[in-house]
């Protein structure tokens, strides 16, 4: 993250000489597309890989055979490497090394398609899409909390406590009044009560932010596992069946193919989600709040000098990040499960990656989660084709591409340069 | 960096500098009187100057310091604070004792006598499952307490120094939690696959984990110190890629136990296995001698060698360190190592001790986690670190006696030991509650972690 941390650093990761950023990614890409062709060209079956517009077998449907797509897809995505290793112009980075990567995960699908039993070799792409937005869901919401956090200056690591947080008193206060509106509400109070915690510990008592914010995991996890214990699983029909969110099925966009079953057809929090990263992004870089939000995260003293309440601001957008994430660990215990004990296992985390993965911007964030969300569902479907490659591997996934984009080796992320500082005015 | 205080302390001094301390009193209660004064007040008498009037007695220094804001009372009260409060969850928590509240204003000693009565037999019995139950006959039944305690404590003391080391050399180790898993996963592996004789065995297998251990920590250290990334984010994430690691090693042919089918690994060798301390019947082992060694050391290594002045030399100020001939990038990656040889061996300690004899995808439990509390609330010393480790572990052991005579869930521990360290964390926040007087040493230095 802060490069300026270690100046004495064997390699510095600018771009400089022969090894720019560009090639090191084209030669990653050119080894990866190489050992696509060859390893899974030859491991995939002649046999058709059908990729079905629909939730089944049948219907229209994209055919290509294993091997051939195996091949094609590993040398469009060797040919990419190679054109960034020969060295393009700056602006077909981007779109080289994304269609690259998608052509490498295009040959990987051929293979496994393929090579799935007879009867399984199908890949029903609306499934795959819903699944994905469905698991990227927390991610998204999580991940906007921390935008909303760390834009404005204060490290938020206590995202998987104001999910957790979020979800429990969501089941509990729905359950109760049997209301889904005030499960939702007692949602967002639950998971604001951890953030307002992390921020009054934060702002006022200067106590180390990410301290802080695995303390608060840990209460949050001692929290809800502990009145779990004494109320949910005593009386789970009073305090643990809480009403959930129907599906909205939006007219004509539900018709669209493939994007319409996946995307339209929805309960509220993935239409909320998704609004809040449109809503989020436009007040971040359009209104007067994103702009001191943003001055605040990156120099608070200047934009204190200017007139800029940085205390009151970073409490009000901890709070805030706080009601965000807590409708997103409703998401779970309003739409689709009753409560369990730590039942947002490490998403919270993810959420985190997804954020610095997203380099702190909400559509970053958004991209990342729903890739995210992807490895997580292309886990579920190989592990449904009986595939051989472990899930548990696939599930490392966004932690190791996390790992390389710290490490700079995908592309340089950049904190707000204030993050994690406390300010004290003076 | 992020440190609040501008004047970062000498490396020779302990973490809490007492400037700083004074400084960051100073700013938390206005009121308070100005740093100098403050750093008077725990040699002399409170208010005076230095000079006037006669010194007072030892017996009156006591007394005065007993109300100050000094490390033990702000832990003792912490402690009480967070007890309180878990007080509170139980009540609330219990629908019998919440019925009474109904007709508080009618027959108001219903209800306390009901409250008094809940919380002060999951107390009592947090006690009995900790230190000593009065009830109990014979040497076993007797001892029983201490030694659940010690088993507890052992492998927090090895993750507790594992985060403390790193944060003295001025990273923050979330990764304790991964470094321990991988190390279990290579202890285990050690304790069933290879065929060595006693002694040997153990040994071999010990230095397995901690190596497993030491590669998990080497990598975050290598990244920071080769291209900056930030060892917070990578700690966390290689965590998780230990745990799915983990949970894919244990179903693989040659470690999965071939007599189950569900999710557990052969059993460790007897020969490998830490020898019990107070016969058979008692669980506590030989790593808690382990791991009073291995304060000793991490003492021995941080006051009074080389690399611990080094190292300390790198967390107070890594451009002063660099400018002094200190490499910077080689210190990052020893202290990584080093704390996750020793989140290693805490993990070591899970499978070859008395808690599990085989892997499973929980085995370690929280002690990674649990281990960056452990450190903070031993102030980042390493005999603190042993206290605070002992805390936890009889917070533990009495937990598990509560949940299963009082009905008090176990997370009522988890819950305590968070509040715990928030209340030490802010001590400024106690000494508000308690109006306690300033005093040296009170504030915990956490702002050793740099933001991203």
């Amino acid at each position: 993250m802060s490069t300026t941390a270690v100046p004495d650093v064997a390699v510095t990761a600018v771009d400089e000489g022969f090894w720019t950023r560009a090639r090191k990614a084209g030669a990653v890409l050119l080894g990866l597309g190489v050992l696509a062709a060859v390893l899974f060209g030859a491991l995939a079956t002649d046999q058709q890989a059908r990729f079905t517009l629909s939730e089944t077998e049948g219907g229209a449907a994209l055919e290509i055979n294993g091997t051939v797509g195996a091949i094609l897809f590993g040398v469009i995505a060797a040919a990419a490497g190679a054109a960034l290793l020969a060295g393009v112009p700056k602006r077909w980075f981007t779109l080289l090394l994304g269609a690259g990567l998608v052509a490498f995960v295009l040959s990987f699908l051929c293979w496994q398609v393929s090579a799935a039993p007879e009867g399984r070799n199908f890949m029903p792409l609306v499934n795959v899409l819903r699944g994905t937005f469905v698991l990227a869901l927390p991610l998204i919401f999580g991940a906007l909390a921390g935008v909303l956090c760390e834009r404005s200056g204060v490290v938020n690591v206590a995202i998987e406590g104001q999910l957790l947080m979020g979800a429990f008193s969501g089941a509990l206060f729905g359950s109760i009044s049997g209301s889904v509106w005030v499960g939702l509400v007692a949602a967002a109070i639950g998971g604001a009560f951890i953030s307002l915690l992390l921020a009054v510990f934060a702002i006022r008592y200067l106590v180390d932010q990410v301290v802080m914010g695995i303390v608060l995991n840990l209460l949050a996890v001692g929290i809800t596992g502990f009145l779990y214990e004494r109320l949910m699983a005593t009386d789970a029909a009073k305090y643990n069946s809480a009403p959930r969110f129907s599906n909205w099925e939006i007219p004509l966009l539900k018709d669209i193919p493939l994007i319409g079953p996946a995307l339209f057809r929805g309960n509220i929090f993935l239409y909320l989600g998704l609004l809040l990263v449109l809503v989020i992004h436009l007040a971040l870089f359009r209104t007067r709040w994103g702009l001191r939000t943003r001055s605040v995260g990156e120099h608070p003293t200047a934009a204190d000098t200017l007139g800029v309440k940085v205390l009151r601001l970073r409490y009000r957008n901890v709070i805030m990040a706080g009601l965000v994430a807590g409708v997103g660990g409703a998401s779970y215990t309003l739409a689709l499960y009753s409560f369990t004990k730590n039942m947002i296992g490490g998403k919270g985390f993810i959420a985190l990656a997804a954020l610095i993965f997203g380099r702190w911007s909400p559509t970053g964030a958004l991209l990342a989660a729903l890739f995210f969300g992807f490895a997580d569902q292309l886990a579920t479907y190989l592990g449904a084709i009986g595939s051989s490659i472990p899930s548990q591997f696939l599930a490392m996934l966004p932690y190791l591409a996390t790992i390389l984009a710290v490490a700079g080796l995908v592309g340089r992320v950049r904190a707000p340069a204030a993050d994690g500082k406390p300010y004290i005015k003076g | 960096m992020t440190n609040p205080n501008p004047a970062s302390g000498s490396p020779d001094k302990e973490p809490a500098t007492e400037a700083q301390e004074a400084r960051s009193e100073a700013r938390a209660t206005p009121t308070a009187p100005a740093g100098d004064t403050e750093r008077a007040v725990t040699t002399t008498a409170p208010k005076q100057p230095p000079a006037e009037g006669p010194r007072p007695s030892l017996g009156r220094l006591f007394l005065e310091n007993l109300w100050a804001a000094n490390t033990v009372t702000v832990t003792v009260l912490a402690v009480v604070l967070a007890m309180l409060v878990g007080a509170v969850l139980i009540i609330v928590s219990d629908p019998e004792v919440l019925a009474t509240y109904g007709y508080i204003t009618a027959r108001p000693a219903d209800a306390l006598n009901a409250s008094w009565t809940v919380v002060s037999e999951a107390y009592a019995n947090l006690f009995k499952g900790a230190v000593f139950d009065p009830d109990a006959v014979g040497f076993t039944a007797a001892m029983g307490p201490i030694s659940e305690t010690l088993t507890y404590t052992a492998p927090l003391v090895f993750t507790g120094l594992s985060v403390a080391l790193a944060f003295r050399g001025g990273l923050f180790n979330i990764g304790a939690q991964g470094q321990a898993t991988i190390g279990v996963i290579l202890a285990a592996v050690a304790g069933f696959a290879l065929p060595l004789p006693p002694g040997v065995h153990l040994l071999v297998a010990l230095i397995a984990g901690a190596l497993g251990g030491a590669l998990w920590g080497f990598i975050p250290g290598i990244l920071k110190a080769r291209t900056g990334a930030h060892e917070v984010i990578n700690t966390i994430m290689l965590n998780y890629v230990a745990v799915y690691f983990l949970s894919w090693i244990i179903v693989q042919s040659g470690v999965q136990n071939p007599t189950r089918s569900d999710a557990i690994s052969k059993p460790v060798e007897s020969s490998a296995q830490l020898p019990r301390l107070l016969g058979d019947d008692l669980r506590v082992h030989a790593g808690i001698l382990l791991a009073v060694l291995a304060t000793w050391f991490i003492a021995w290594l941080l006051n009074r060698s080389t690399l611990g002045f080094e190292l300390r030399a790198v967390g107070a100020n890594p451009d002063a360190a660099r400018t002094a001939g200190i490499s910077v990038t080689k210190t990052y990656v020893l202290v990584m190592v080093i704390a996750g040889l020793l989140a290693g061996l805490g993990g070591s300690n899970m499978v070859l001790g008395s808690t599990a004899n085989a892997l499973t995808p929980l085995v370690i439990a929280q002690i990674g986690f649990d281990g960056i509390l452990v450190a903070l609330l031993g102030r980042v010393k390493p005999w603190g670190v042993l206290l605070a480790a002992l805390l936890f572990g009889a917070l533990q052991a009495g937990g598990n006696r509560m949940q299963s005579y009082s009905g008090i869930s176990l997370e009522l521990v988890t819950v305590l030991q968070a509040l715990i360290v928030i209340f030490i964390a802010a001590p400024a926040l106690v000494k508000a509650i308690f109006q306690l007087r300033a005093a040296r040493a009170a504030r915990l230095q956490t702002s050793l972690a740099k933001g991203w």
